[in-house]
């Protein structure tokens, strides 16, 4: 099953079939697996990893890493103020931290003002909110285990081995 | 010019080129061209390695290290080799050499006698037969092709004279992927003892190996520390082909021979190497598992395909060669691997230059990137089919 899982993780858009002669199944027993994973949420969603920087015709792109102290609430702790966070179609990512701050938000955007305009008018006078720092991104090198700086190449040259 | 007509070795011209390299050399610079002949990861070495070697060269630690190798890589060898029922003394029982090939050059050298008779089981790797045809002794090759690709106690003592001094083994092996069965090595075991005969044990697959099937070492048996050399290296496991870093694990006495050898004429492996091999035993153990399981899933495809394509292979055990029977196409090795390459454009390598056994086989890699396997299969497929109208 993890087997199955790790192969997705890596490429989505591997054929069951495919997926069954790795893994020594039947096709149909690994579309069951991956039916299950998918009915039980293991399975979020299937995606394409992009890289911003190599798209000519889009428009600018902006991200950023924000910092949030906040006061949790009686009731609700944490979780109140995250969703009303996350809820946010600019919010891309939202994590609960330890250490020096609470949440941790990324955001997206397209122009520097377009995002520092939603911290000041959306977070930071979301009632609870006590402080936030802005981190714009200025390179991605490696996100989710995908690479966005590496030029793939075999390099091997065939020897006597 | 120098025209003296006896300027180079006579017994040097007689040892033919790699039939693997010749093959190659037919493929460089075409692009369109799928390789499933390099005999080699496709991946490149863990990082944690490639970072320790990095630090060690920036702190300036370039020089040679003890002929026998950094004292720390030979304690991290001897307690890995523990994990294979294995205990040599990382004092005068382990020796870091320059990749496997320079231990079995070495260790023949320091073994073999003019006249003395060594058993080589074929197919096997190409350094074997030269290396020991250069000790002047007479190949007596086992051709293990009938009995599923490797060899048995039975074919091994009908092949023993008095003039036997040793036995080449290779499990899990190139170009098979076969494994030496446990209860067939713990018979050979019985035959070398019997006739007190070594035994070279190629192990540098050893960690590749599929399935529910698990590594045995001959040298593992009862005894058999007296008549092993164990053979083996981070090239393939660890990925790490191009540092050149191997070792040799034998008795004292013998070790004595291969280290003054080995001294002469290497003197040591390369510093950095050594670092990185070191770094590999003590962190890259899960990275060699998910290469060991991405090989284990590439193999499966291939049987997948090459039993719909209708091209018998047994499955392999171990390595990441599938040697696969194209006698139905009509075709010799030699035929199948030059048509493949010209009219296909998949490069393989032809079993014949392998030795005996080896003709009527072609080694395919899976050590490649799923898409190209699938497309070069695809192609094997057209031809075979091609072919056999």
């Amino acid at each position: 099953m993890e087997e199955i899982l790790n192969l997705l993780k890596d490429n989505a858009r591997l054929s069951a079939e495919d997926i069954a002669a790795m893994t020594k199944k039947s096709a149909a027993e690994v579309e069951a697996v991956i039916k299950q994973f998918e009915d039980d949420g293991v399975i979020l969603k299937y995606a394409a990893i992009v890289n911003p920087e190599k798209i000519t015709e889009t428009k600018s792109h902006v991200r950023a890493v924000i910092e949030i102290q906040v006061a949790p609430q009686r009731e609700h702790g944490f979780d109140g103020i995250a969703e009303r966070i996350w809820r946010f179609p600019q919010v891309k990512s939202l994590y609960l931290m330890s250490g020096g701050y609470d949440l941790q938000v990324i955001i997206e955007g397209e122009s520097l003002q377009e995002v520092a305009f939603f911290v000041a008018r959306k977070l930071s006078t979301l009632e609870g909110v006590r402080s936030t720092k802005t981190h714009f991104v200025l390179k991605t090198y490696k996100e989710n285990d995908t690479v966005y700086v590496d030029e793939k190449k075999d390099r091997r040259e065939g020897v006597t081995a | 010019m120098n025209t003296r007509p006896d300027r180079l070795s006579e017994k040097m011209k007689t040892i033919p080129p790699s039939g693997i390299r010749r093959f190659f050399d037919l493929i460089i610079g075409c692009d369109d061209i799928i390789s499933l002949g390099v005999g080699e990861p496709d991946f490149p070495t863990p990082w944690a390695l490639r970072e320790e070697a990095y630090y060690h060269l920036e702190q300036g630690h370039t020089s040679y290290t003890s002929n026998w190798g950094l004292t720390e890589l030979r304690e991290g060898i001897s307690t890995y080799l523990q994990k294979f029922g294995l205990d040599y003394s990382p004092k005068n029982e382990i020796l870091v050499t320059i990749g496997v090939s320079e231990a079995v050059d070495a260790v023949l050298r320091s073994i073999l006698n003019p006249g003395d008779e060594i058993i080589i089981c074929e197919p096997c790797y190409v350094s074997y037969q030269p290396l020991a045809e250069l000790c002047n002794v007479k190949l007596v090759r086992l051709d293990t092709s009938k009995t599923g690709f490797y060899p048995t106690a039975e074919a091994v003592e009908a092949l023993i004279t008095p003039k036997t001094k040793a036995l080449m083994l290779c499990s899990p092996s190139n170009p098979t992927g076969r494994m030496i069965p446990a209860d067939e090595l713990g018979k050979i075991a019985e035959v070398v003892k019997k006739h007190q005969i070594w035994v070279l044990s190629d192990e540098v697959y050893c960690e590749l190996v599929y399935d529910e099937n698990k590594h045995c070492s001959i040298g593992s048996f009862p005894g058999m520390k007296d008549y092993t050399i164990v053979l083996n290296g981070f090239s393939k496991a660890f990925a790490m082909t191009g540092w050149r870093i191997g070792f040799v694990c034998c008795p004292k006495d013998l070790m004595e021979q291969v280290h003054k050898l080995h001294q002469y004429s290497s003197i040591c492996a390369p510093i950095m190497s050594q670092y990185a091999a070191l770094e590999g035993l003590r962190s890259a153990a899960p990275e060699v598992e998910k290469m060991r399981v991405s090989y284990q899933q590439r193999r499966n495809l291939m049987s997948k395909r090459f039993a719909e394509i209708g091209l018998p292979a047994c499955e392999p055990d171990g390595a990441f060669y599938y040697f696969v029977d194209i006698r139905s196409t009509g075709l010799s090795s030699e035929q199948f691997a030059t048509t493949l390459i010209n009219d296909y454009k998949v490069a393989v390598v032809p079993g014949n230059v392998f030795g005996e056994g080896g003709e009527g086989f072609v080694r395919c890699c899976y050590a490649t990137e799923i898409g190209k396997i699938k497309e070069a299969l695809n192609r094997i497929e057209h031809m075979v089919n091609d072919y056999r109208k």
